[in-house]
């Protein structure tokens, strides 16, 4: 919202628009009433050093033909000579000639410059050059009645002010207004507000344009004021200024009054061309399905049954109630009597229908935030005393409708406000006359009850309704910054849970296993999941950004995937990353099966690598699982993977990824790969190790190598010689796998190292032959042989 | 005897001091003082000599003879012995900086290195971590924060919907959380006040990706419920976290804003050292509607909450040019930090 100071002082004498510390005093205060300003902006200031210069004679120049030779006078008699590419500017003419030494805009400095050894003495300017309007077609013409040697703002009519765009908050609807603004600032300084000049008599003989509500619950007031006597022209100088100041381009006296109406008072209303309003009446009613009105943009539009349309008395479409006017019954040059609409919709049917055809205006925006509907008489009555202003035969007629719905808010409602509440929640003692004051400056009169204060709601505070508002009220009023700190002292203690706890262990022992973590975006292309070959369900988003980002992701290995791929054609090959995030797989329940899930890539590695990360976790977490290479899982390599299973919960799968997955995603390295539910393993209650002394006694090592065949799991072996060992076994190491011609096809030799150990005493030569025949039974058992 | 003493004493000496290395002088040493050496060889002859005078000057000469051998054997090794580790090291020589940096240890993702310094500070400060889901329904993501259907705030949230349809329920219903607010409905559901909690979490947005917006991103959120929780209590949470996080040069302050889920609502800002302001986050206290959904009594209890971003903290902290860059999982880039 743009908020003009000189507007604001209107209301109260706030601030000199030159007072620069008080300017910024003013903009604290905004921002610390929960106004807050983006931007304080010195406006009608002008460019130092351009002055009006009278156009004497223009020359061409032989040797030069794309500029002319103006000769202007300044105001001090003397002729002078400026080169100048503008060629709309004749004799008599008024041009603002920006003088030797004058500091653009743009940052030039305008300095004696020659053509063919003719200097130039300044350079005339256009709108664009001097930020005055957006027109870069020519020399900026000031009204030729004006005298040369004055500053161009004073000719222009410009006068220095402040803009403050404030970031108004949803719950203040008052402030899209300079009156509510005003009210606002007033209320902290401990100033009073003066109303600007109403014409409350109608003078005029009745005469009425009768108003049919017939969708009371979208449209809940509705009146009109007939104006004669109009003559539509230019506005008066300091009504196109404010307007122009406040960032709304002028158009014509009604047009600007109703706009200026709107930004002072938060009053949106439109002013209709009676002689084009058929019927000289008024209905308001729903849409039918597929009708069609041209609004004020020129936009043909079709509507549908939930658009709110005003209607002439032959029932044909002339405006989009809330949102615009229509273009037909548009005020013209010709207008002379007008029936001017102020009305009151109920904001979600404004905002609905704004939202459905794109259209957000100045009057939309009002009313979906909630206009106040009882500023409409007044509203009335300031129109008619500015357009007074430029038409001064105008005759505002009695006997205008004023038709109002059951949906009408009442115009007074009221909330019990405890002192107990106050005080509880601000954490403040507030003496209560003072609580009382500060209210009443913003419109909350009240009066004390029982309980606290009986606070009246006004109307154009359509957010609050309940005792915490008005509570909020008195906080911003106080100052937030006049609000103590204190910290709370409970009987807590702030903790992790052993879950969080574990989580961040598996992030350590991966990052310290050499694995970075990736972000991959969770939602994949619809047929991503399905590239990654994995085939089961999932969810989609119903109003993606973009297809490729519409499919809830059931695994974490396509956005992997493409990471590894990205980095591969970036040239970082043997990029290991790991992901901790959520899976969404659709259920049957309230919400959809989430998952927290853990999922490793490790580019050129083959899958013991990834079994090797697996353990490490593992081990980290006090967990395992059964390895099942019977089961490889989806898109995972046949030969080289496994699912990872704990009893009957399948816990993920650890391996290679299928060559034909890594093809689709363009990935030409192996990648070694882990998936596993993070949030199983990290809901298994954390085990604590007990400690076992370490035996003092002497151990001894023990190697065996087996023939084995391909078929029989390497797991196996390492079981029996386990049990065959027994108790005495303190460590099992496979050292050694070999396949070769020698051996024969389909077999691998496997060695493995014992170390043995007795904590009672040293063992014998017999003990660990004992031992040794022992490892060998229970490997011949599962048809291992020795070698 | 004694000349026999003499000579072995001087031979074994002699051999003693041309032993080129420990190994050749432990023969050495073996040869003249072992078992079957010279010296233990004349040794034995001792006892056969009958004169008890001559036979106690040769005792004498003996043993006079096998300390100087062993005191002759004793620096012969020192010597030995510094040289051959003089030889060694001399011979194992490596210039250290011939090494190729392997470049071994992982690194942790930018938004999780700021998430947990976010943690941990409100670990500090009393707080727990609280979780909750990603796709959330509607009454917990807005109905129950005081955005009931219609509500016009509800459209600044740019909400992305799930296809997912709950049993009796209607499609629309299920949503990606917009913020991680919900944690707090769910928070008050299953747990007793009082409550101080944080809940980082990531959050999802229709938002165009660009340098400063991404559509998933991560948001931390504070909730405290209990009996007298005032605004004050907000105020010095908020400047207690400011000065733990950013340090004790900075502070900040509060302003009056709106959100539906609070009242008073404010934003918050941080003063940096140098004077300027950064606006931070959203806080205020809890609205009572808030509490109640909670199934808490708001008469009894009360409370304020807060939030704000996680990866503006990573942005700010590493002065990342695009917030983009932080989601491409380029290992170029994840591998600085």
């Amino acid at each position: 919202m743009k908020i003009l100071l000189s507007w604001l002082n209107d209301f109260a004498h706030f601030a000199d628009v030159d007072d620069a510390e008080a300017v910024a005093a003013i903009a604290s205060d905004l921002t610390s009433l929960g106004l807050a300003v983006e931007e304080v902006v010195p406006t009608g200031r002008g460019v130092d050093g351009v002055v009006s210069a009278r156009v004497l004679r223009v020359e061409t120049h032989p040797d030069a033909a794309k500029v002319r030779r103006v000769w202007v006078d300044a105001g001090d008699g003397e002729e002078r000579h400026v080169w100048c590419g503008a060629s709309n500017m004749g004799a008599g003419d008024l041009v603002p000639l920006a003088t030797l030494g004058t500091a653009m805009p743009d940052g030039r400095t305008i300095e004696r410059r020659g053509i063919l050894g003719i200097d130039s003495e300044g350079m005339l300017c256009s709108g664009v050059e001097l930020g005055v309007n957006d027109d870069d077609g020519g020399i900026l013409l000031l009204d030729r009645s004006a005298d040369a040697g004055l500053p161009y703002t004073e000719v222009l009519g410009t006068r220095p002010d402040v803009l403050f765009d404030l970031d108004v908050t949803r719950n203040r609807p008052d402030c899209w207004s300079h009156l509510g603004v005003a009210r606002d600032l007033a209320a902290r300084r401990g100033f009073d507000i003066a109303m600007p000049t109403m014409v409350s008599e109608r003078l005029g003989a009745p005469r009425s344009v009768p108003v049919e509500i017939i969708a009371g619950d979208r449209c809940a007031r509705f009146t009109t004021t007939v104006l004669s006597g109009v003559r539509v022209t230019e506005s008066p100088a300091w009504i196109r200024q404010r307007l122009s100041a406040a960032g709304m381009r002028p158009i014509n006296n009604v047009v600007d009054v109703s706009n200026l109406v709107m930004l002072e008072l938060g009053q949106p209303n439109h002013a209709y061309d009676l002689e084009q309003l058929a019927g000289e009446s008024i209905r308001v009613r729903l849409a039918s399905d597929g009708e069609r009105l041209t609004t004020l943009d020129g936009v043909e539009r079709t509507l549908d049954a939930a658009d709110l349309l005003i209607c002439d008395g032959e029932d044909r479409p002339i405006g989009l109630g809330g949102v615009m006017g229509g273009l037909d019954s548009e005020i013209s040059e010709s207008t002379t009597v007008v029936a001017l609409e102020t009305a009151w919709f109920t904001p979600r049917g404004v905002m609905e229908t704004a939202a459905r055809h794109g259209l957000r205006s100045e009057a939309s925006a009002r009313y979906e935030r909630g206009v106040d509907p009882y500023v409409i008489a007044a509203a009335v009555g300031r129109f008619i005393a500015l357009l007074s202003e430029s038409c001064p035969d105008l005759v505002a007629h009695a006997g205008g409708a004023d038709e109002r719905s059951a949906s009408l808010p009442e115009q007074t409602r009221t909330a019990v406000l405890r002192g107990s509440v106050l005080d509880r929640v601000l954490g403040t003692s507030l003496d209560p006359d003072r609580v009382t004051g500060m209210l009443a400056a913003i419109g909350f009169d009240s009066v004390p009850v029982e309980a606290g204060l009986e606070v009246s709601l006004p109307s154009w505070r359509p957010d609050c309704a309940a005792e915490i508002d008005v509570v909020e009220e008195v906080a911003r009023l106080h100052g937030y910054e006049n609000i103590g700190r204190t910290v709370p002292r409970a009987d807590v203690f702030g903790h992790l849970s052993p879950a969080q706890r574990r989580r961040r262990r598996v992030r350590e022992v991966l990052v310290g296993l050499g694995v970075s973590e990736a972000m991959p975006n969770p939602f994949l292309a619809p047929d991503e999941l399905e590239r990654a070959g994995l085939s089961g369900p999932h969810l989609s988003i119903t109003n993606p950004l973009a297809v490729e980002e519409s499919a809830l992701r059931t695994s974490l290995r396509p956005g992997l995937l493409k990471a590894l791929s990205y980095n591969e054609s970036h040239r970082r090959e043997g990029v290991a990353l790991f992901e901790i995030g959520h899976t969404y797989p659709p259920s049957e329940e309230e919400l959809p099966d989430e998952q927290e899930v853990l999922a490793v890539v490790l580019a050129g590695c083959e899958a013991p690598a990834a079994v090797a990360v697996w353990d490490e976790v593992c081990a980290a977490l006090g967990v395992g699982a059964q390895l099942d290479q019977s089961s490889p899982g989806e898109g995972m390599h046949p030969t080289r993977s496994a699912t990872l299973r704990a009893g009957r919960d399948l816990l993920g799968v650890v391996g290679e990824v299928h060559p034909a997955v890594l093809a689709a995603f363009e990935v030409s390295e192996r990648v070694a790969v882990l998936e596993v539910r993070l949030d199983v393993l990290l809901a298994r209650s954390e085990k604590v190790v007990g400690a076992t002394a370490v035996a003092r006694t002497p151990s001894s090592d023990l190697d065996l190598a087996f023939l084995l065949d391909d078929e029989v799991p390497a797991e196996r072996l390492t079981k029996a010689l386990r049990q065959g060992a027994g108790s005495r076994l303190v460590s099992l190491d496979l050292f050694d796998v070999f396949r070769g011609d020698s051996l024969g096809d389909g077999r691998r030799s496997l060695a493995y190292r014992l170390r043995l150990q007795d904590p009672t005493g040293s063992l014998t030569d017999g003990d660990i032959a004992t031992i040794r025949q022992a490892c060998v039974d229970g490997a011949e058992r599962i048809g291992a042989t020795l070698r | 005897m004694t000349q026999d003493i003499d000579r072995a004493r001087d031979a074994a000496l002699e051999a003693i001091r041309t032993a080129g290395s420990v190994a050749d002088l432990d023969q050495v040493v073996a040869d003249h003082l072992g078992k079957r050496g010279t010296l233990a060889t004349l040794k034995k002859g001792l006892g056969s000599i009958g004169d008890p005078d001559e036979r106690k000057q040769a005792g004498a000469s003996m043993h006079a003879a096998r300390a100087a051998v062993e005191e002759a054997a004793d620096e012969r090794r020192a010597s030995l012995g510094d040289a051959e580790i003089d030889a060694r090291i001399a011979d194992e020589r490596l210039d250290l900086t011939e090494h190729r940096h392997a470049g071994s240890r992982g690194h942790l993702h930018i938004v999780t290195q700021a998430w947990e310094r976010l943690e941990d500070v409100f670990l500090g400060l009393g707080f727990s971590v609280a979780e909750g889901p990603e796709v959330e329904t509607d009454w917990h993501n807005f109905e129950a924060l005081n955005m009931g259907e219609g509500h016009p705030a509800r459209g600044e949230f740019d909400t992305l919907f799930v296809d997912h349809v709950p049993p009796g329920g209607s499609a629309g219903s299920t949503l990606l959380r917009t913020h991680t607010s919900p944690v707090q409905i769910r928070t008050m559901l299953t747990q007793e006040p009082p409550i101080y909690v944080v809940a980082p979490g990531r959050v999802f947005r229709r938002d165009t990706p660009d340098a400063t917006h991404m559509p998933v991103f991560h948001q931390i959120e504070g909730l405290v419920v209990d009996r007298g929780i005032s605004m004050t209590d907000l105020a010095g949470t908020i400047e207690a976290f400011t000065k733990a996080f950013f340090g004790s040069g900075f502070t900040s302050r509060l302003r009056p804003s709106y959100f539906p889920f609070t009242e008073p609502s404010a934003e918050f800002d941080i003063q940096r050292p140098d004077g300027s302001w950064l606006e931070l986050g959203g806080c205020g206290m809890v609205h009572p509607e808030v509490i109640r959904a909670g199934g808490l009594d708001p008469e009894e209890w009360s409370g304020f909450a807060f939030g704000f971003g996680i990866d503006r903290m990573a942005v700010m902290r590493h002065g990342v040019a695009d917030i983009r860059d932080m989601y491409v999982n380029d290992i170029r880039f994840i591998e600085q930090f």
